[in-house]
């Protein structure tokens, strides 16, 4: 790290390699080692991720011989990945619509001060702060047809006895999965559109005010175009975290009953650490890959081009 | 970024105008009946699944496979907390906690050098951030067969670097986190002026004096708040921790999955294990609420 010679000692002694060259060599110094890590931990194991894909890499197998497109092709005709997709993309839609919708929601109704606020903040953002397999834990037993506080609840409001086995049929567990990723992440939705909707210029609804403008005309005009950039990119976010779902599948169905409720992850779990199809499992990863790359480029191109995000 | 990491309460030094305006509003009062019902109902909704969990870890077998059940503990036990940490919580969350301060310590150490080199030096530009960045953007699981065989082959040369130890698991949460580390520690960094440090250069100190004598004393926030959040989404993760431990290594989320197969029979001690977990992440927020958002956004990108 000693390979310092001031800035100001550099420029009087041209002889050796110029201030900008030590600069540059000094930044890439210090980004080696971190470098050094993902290139190792991250690009290498892709690398052979992919060179998985292309082989036939199965427990009984000792070889391990090149069958070129096969495992894509058999992707192509695996109706469970299909079905684990489906399940995944319902997840991400309804799970981040609702949760932006109540965030945005909320953040409207709590933008600005008001008694209660700094006793609220703290428990508002809880969920988010609840290890994912705890919330699976948790939600599992308030799910429970028999022992759960969920049908216990509707009992008393419906006025007579509610039997819902919520995770036992595939739609009400998708339902229940919904739910429960909602409640832990619109916290994480409000927070953000909270900071974003207090630091559009006051002297915009100012105006706004002076001009007539009702809360509807605020907020579609001026609210949330003032905004937009900070929606898209949480909306982004928040999705690409939600296609990773596993820990609430783990809990809540361990992807049954059957197959039916199987998100991706779950899916390539199975595929490599139950039936050890390592070689299938890595081609079904790079179509995931290849399908998020598109859909994220598509969502930047249209949502967030130019610009920082 | 910079439009989120805004601060709340803006708002409130509108014009006086507005506010007289506002206060001849006829709908205020209801505005706010409004505003504190919708906050008494979202906060029931936050709070209720926290505290039945908790509620359920002090419950004998008689009150939590009851049907009915029993919302509030008649007999509150800690019975379960005695039998699972003697059983397998102990090592569980001295792993977990063994785990997550080595990859926090880690990546704060190596991300940190790297934030500083892409603040002030302008490493790689934009495009290498971003690129550093979008590292965090693929499904964790597109790793977990690659880093399998890479574990077992290891572990036979090796069995501490191998599958279930906690060398791997270090080093598998270090590059994870560092994404996240870099960026987080580059805006701390960048928020701190580079004349006070170009003048210690000037007086002759070198770069990594400067660095450490000026920059890193004040840089000392930023860090806690970072090193808090690696620690944390550490502590939390599974799909690594269940797929590369079996028993040594096993930390405290797939201990508590480990209760997942039991309808009922096991809730008292997997709740138990659970409010363990839980609770040392509610203590660290407290450190770093003012960093929420910063840190969420970015946290959201990691793996």
């Amino acid at each position: 790290m000693d390979m310092a010679e001031t800035a100001t000692r550099t420029t009087v002694a041209p002889s050796g390699p110029s201030y900008a060259t030590r600069r540059r060599i000094e930044g890439w110094m210090l980004v080696l080692p971190a470098l050094l890590l993902i290139l190792g931990l991250s690009i290498v194991p892709l690398i052979q991720s992919l060179v998985l894909s292309f082989q036939r890499w199965d427990l009984q197998s000792q070889e391990h011989p090149f069958v070129g497109l096969q495992n894509y092709r058999d992707v192509l005709l695996d109706a469970r990945v299909w079905a684990a997709f489906l399940n995944t993309g319902i997840i991400v839609v309804c799970a981040v619509a609702a949760e932006f919708l109540l965030g945005l929601g909320l953040a409207l109704l709590f933008v600005g001060d008001f008694v209660g606020k700094r006793f609220a903040m703290p428990i508002l953002l809880l969920p988010v702060m609840v290890v994912p397999i705890v919330v699976g834990l948790t939600w599992r037993m308030l799910w429970d047809n028999q022992y759960g506080a969920i049908n216990q609840t509707l009992s008393w409001i419906a006025g007579h006895d509610v039997n819902i086995l919520w995770l036992a049929h595939r739609d009400t567990a998708l339902f229940a999965m919904i739910v429960t990723d909602v409640w832990q992440w619109t916290p994480f939705m409000f927070l953000v559109l909270l900071a974003a909707l207090s630091s559009v210029n006051p002297e915009l609804y100012e105006a706004a005010a002076l001009d007539g403008a009702g809360w509807w005309q605020v907020l579609r005009d001026v609210s949330l175009p003032g905004i937009s950039r900070v929606i898209a990119v949480a909306i982004l976010f928040r999705a690409l975290d939600a296609f990773k779902i596993f820990d609430l599948v783990y809990m809540f169905t361990q992807g049954g009953p059957g197959t039916s409720t199987e998100s991706i992850s779950w899916y390539i779990y199975q595929l490599g650490f139950k039936f050890f199809r390592l070689g299938y499992a890595s081609a079904v990863s790079f179509v995931v890959v290849i399908i998020m790359t598109v859909i994220a480029t598509l969502y930047v191109a249209r949502f967030l081009r130019g610009g920082d995000a | 970024m910079s439009a989120v990491s805004g601060h709340a309460g803006t708002l409130s030094a509108r014009p006086a105008q507005l506010a007289t305006a506002s206060r001849r509003d006829p709908w205020r009062g209801v505005r706010t009946a409004l505003r504190y019902a919708v906050l008494l109902i979202v906060l029931t909704f936050c709070l209720f699944p926290i505290l039945w969990v908790i509620g359920m870890s002090v419950k004998l077998p008689g009150e939590y496979m009851r049907n009915p059940p029993v919302w509030i503990p008649q007999n509150p036990t800690l019975v379960h907390y005695t039998n699972v940490m003697a059983q397998k919580g102990n090592l569980a969350l001295k792993n977990s906690v063994i785990i997550a301060t080595g990859a926090t310590f880690l990546s704060m150490l190596v991300g940190s050098l790297a934030a500083y080199s892409l603040a002030r030096l302008e490493t790689g530009g934009r495009h290498f951030s971003f690129w550093l960045l979008s590292q965090r953007l693929m499904p964790p699981v597109v790793l977990v067969v690659p880093f399998f065989l890479l574990l077992r082959t290891l572990g036979n040369i090796n069995p501490a670097l191998g599958l279930d130890s906690h060398a791997s698991l270090i080093a598998l949460y270090t590059v994870f986190n560092l994404p996240f580390v870099i960026w987080m520690m580059r805006s701390y960094f960048e928020a701190i002026p580079a004349e006070i440090e170009e003048s210690a250069l000037v007086d002759g100190s070198t770069r990594f004096g400067a660095f450490r004598r000026i920059t890193l004393p004040l840089a000392v926030p930023g860090l806690i708040a970072t090193g808090t959040f690696a620690f944390i989404f550490s502590w939390m993760e599974f799909l690594f921790a269940v797929v590369f431990t079996r028993t040594k290594a096993v930390t405290l989320p797939v201990a508590v999955a480990g209760f997942s197969g039991s309808q009922g029979s096991n809730w008292g001690q997997a709740s138990a294990l659970a409010v363990v977990a839980m609770v040392p992440v509610f203590a660290l927020a407290l450190l770093v609420q003012r960093h929420f958002v910063r840190g969420l956004t970015l946290g959201a990108v990691r793996g």
